[in-house]
């Protein structure tokens, strides 16, 4: 393929940027959810 | 881990687990179809695959602008201030803001292959660029200290105010450009002949994206409410501290 | 007991700030020789005459931003010194009025201050002004000066008072003024007959920066309450 950095680096980012951030969030999640009872957790 | 952990349940629940199985799915089928299965271009060549990954995500960072300022009006407007919309707020501004940087990144590059140059001072692009460095400074607002209930005021008004910024700025940069090159307005998918199956892969991207996008938000406003949850707290019990050292002494 | 009505809460701020400014000249003293300063570093960086004299306007207006991040600091540094603006919060005012004050006085400093960087420009970096196109530099030196007064007393606001925030006005502050920075140049650009540009071409602009104005006038006038409420 013409011009594959280019294309496979954009696809890299675009799936690496939302990987990285859904990771974080859920990191940050889990570990701030041990000091929070289930009836604070709306969504529960 | 600490002896506080009562239970396991974190941000996810059985939803949200389906739909992130959605996203998933729906994203490869994005990647394979736009990498492997759609032709390239007549008159962009292979650059025309970043658009299945391009396009939505200016799409969604459109979307997640919109849904901030909406949210951030039914906070202001709303008389009980449910702060569960400060909260959709800023989770959806956040993720917008890493979208519109995706935009920003594959768009120059998709950029450098068509038209030789990473950056054009074109309209739309431009106003991009102002768009989110706009939200940057909303999300460092965010960030100030203070209570929730302040946070939540300082930030609906300035989503707000945003929304009176970006006409005008791309109203000044559209009237900038035109007088002073004439008309060098870009018009980046306009020649494009999209066929059936590429027209497929970039609405399943809309999707897909749309979907991770949703995903993304859940997660960051529950993250957000326990976050709120556990500083409260922690306020609380500085006060009671304070509250017992008063009356033993 | 009477509330003091608009009018007098807005006379009354406008009065006291011009005042402080009057006795601490500190634009006086400080920033008017700071954008002094940054146009003879523009003249180094530049290095050529023919350039300066293109993008004098631009210059200029560039300069005005930056001394106007200083002034504005200057403006709220002033009210959260002693919890003067806790004391105007509760004292059970309308903050429109407040707004109105202390934007008008920002503007009056900045018209100063945009006089002195004209006349600058005009000596350093040798542009002509002819009589119609002095008429267009006064109305949009007026224009982008109350747009930016409204402006810089909304996000100077916010960015008042606590630790960590003073960094913050620039990037809040330069996305949202953009706008003025572009229409300004332009008309000034019209006004200095840069690059051949025809002094009628400029009033185009300065119709652009008074529907700035006005915008961030009515919606400074909104925010401004709540945003500093606290």
């Amino acid at each position: 393929m013409k011009d594959a950095g280019f294309i496979f680096g954009s696809y890299l980012v675009t799936l690496g940027s939302m990987v990285v951030f859904a990771l974080v969030t859920l990191r940050r999640g889990r570990k701030s959810s041990g000091g929070v009872s289930d009836s604070d957790k709306t969504w529960l | 881990m600490s002896q506080l952990v009562t239970s396991t349940s974190a941000t996810g629940t059985r939803a949200t687990r389906v739909l992130g199985l959605l996203a998933i799915l729906v994203m490869l089928w994005v990647v394979i179809g736009g990498l492997v299965f759609t032709p390239q271009d007549v008159v962009q060549g292979e650059s025309v695959r970043i658009m299945y990954v391009h396009v939505p995500s200016a799409w969604i960072a459109y979307l997640a602008f919109i849904l901030t300022a909406v949210a951030s009006a039914s906070w202001l407007i709303g008389k009980k201030h449910s702060m569960g919309f400060d909260r959709f707020a800023g989770a959806s501004a956040e993720v917008g803001v890493m979208f519109m940087a995706i935009t920003l990144v594959t768009g120059s590059l998709w950029g450098r292959l068509t038209w030789g140059e990473f950056w054009q001072w074109d309209p739309r692009l431009t106003t991009t660029a102002f768009l989110f460095v706009t939200y940057l400074g909303y999300l460092a607002v965010r960030r100030l200290e203070g209570s929730a209930e302040q946070r939540a005021r300082r930030s609906a008004i300035i989503a707000l105010l945003a929304v009176l910024e970006i006409p005008l700025v791309h109203f000044s940069v559209v009237i900038w450009r035109s007088l002073h090159q004439g008309a060098t307005v870009l018009n980046p998918s306009g020649d494009v002949k999209l066929d059936d199956l590429m027209l497929f892969t970039l609405f399943s991207g809309v999707v897909g994206f749309t979907l991770v996008f949703f995903w993304l938000v859940l997660h960051r406003q529950r993250t957000m409410l326990l976050l709120d949850v556990v500083n409260r707290r922690g306020l609380d019990t500085a006060i009671a501290n304070r509250r017992a050292e008063g009356s033993t002494n | 007991m009477s509330r003091p009505n608009n009018g007098r809460v807005f006379s009354a701020v406008l009065i006291k700030d011009l005042r402080i400014e009057f006795r601490s000249r500190v634009l006086m003293n400080q920033v008017l020789p700071f954008a002094g300063l940054v146009m003879i570093m523009f003249a180094f960086a530049l290095d050529n005459d023919d350039v300066l004299q293109r993008v004098a306007g631009g210059l200029v207006w560039l300069a005005t931003l930056f001394s106007s991040l200083i002034i504005i600091q200057r403006s709220f540094a002033v009210e959260a010194a002693d919890q003067a603006l806790d004391s105007l919060r509760v004292a059970g005012i309308d903050l429109a009025g407040v707004y109105f004050g202390k934007a008008i006085a920002l503007t009056i400093k900045l018209i100063v201050l945009d006089f002195v960087l004209l006349v600058t420009a005009m000596l350093l970096y040798r542009v002509d002004l002819t009589g119609s196109g002095l008429v267009l530099l006064v109305t949009c030196v007026l224009g982008s000066t109350t747009g930016l007064g409204f402006v810089g007393t909304l996000y100077g606001g916010l960015t008042a008072g606590a630790k960590g925030r003073e960094t913050l006005l620039p990037l809040l502050l330069l996305p949202v003024v953009a706008p003025v920075l572009i229409a300004a140049t332009r008309a000034t650009e019209a006004a200095f007959a840069s690059g051949g540009a025809q002094t009628s071409e400029g009033w185009a602009w300065v119709g652009l920066l008074a529907v700035f104005a006005a915008v961030f006038g009515v919606g400074g006038s909104l925010a401004f309450g709540p945003l500093i409420d606290e």
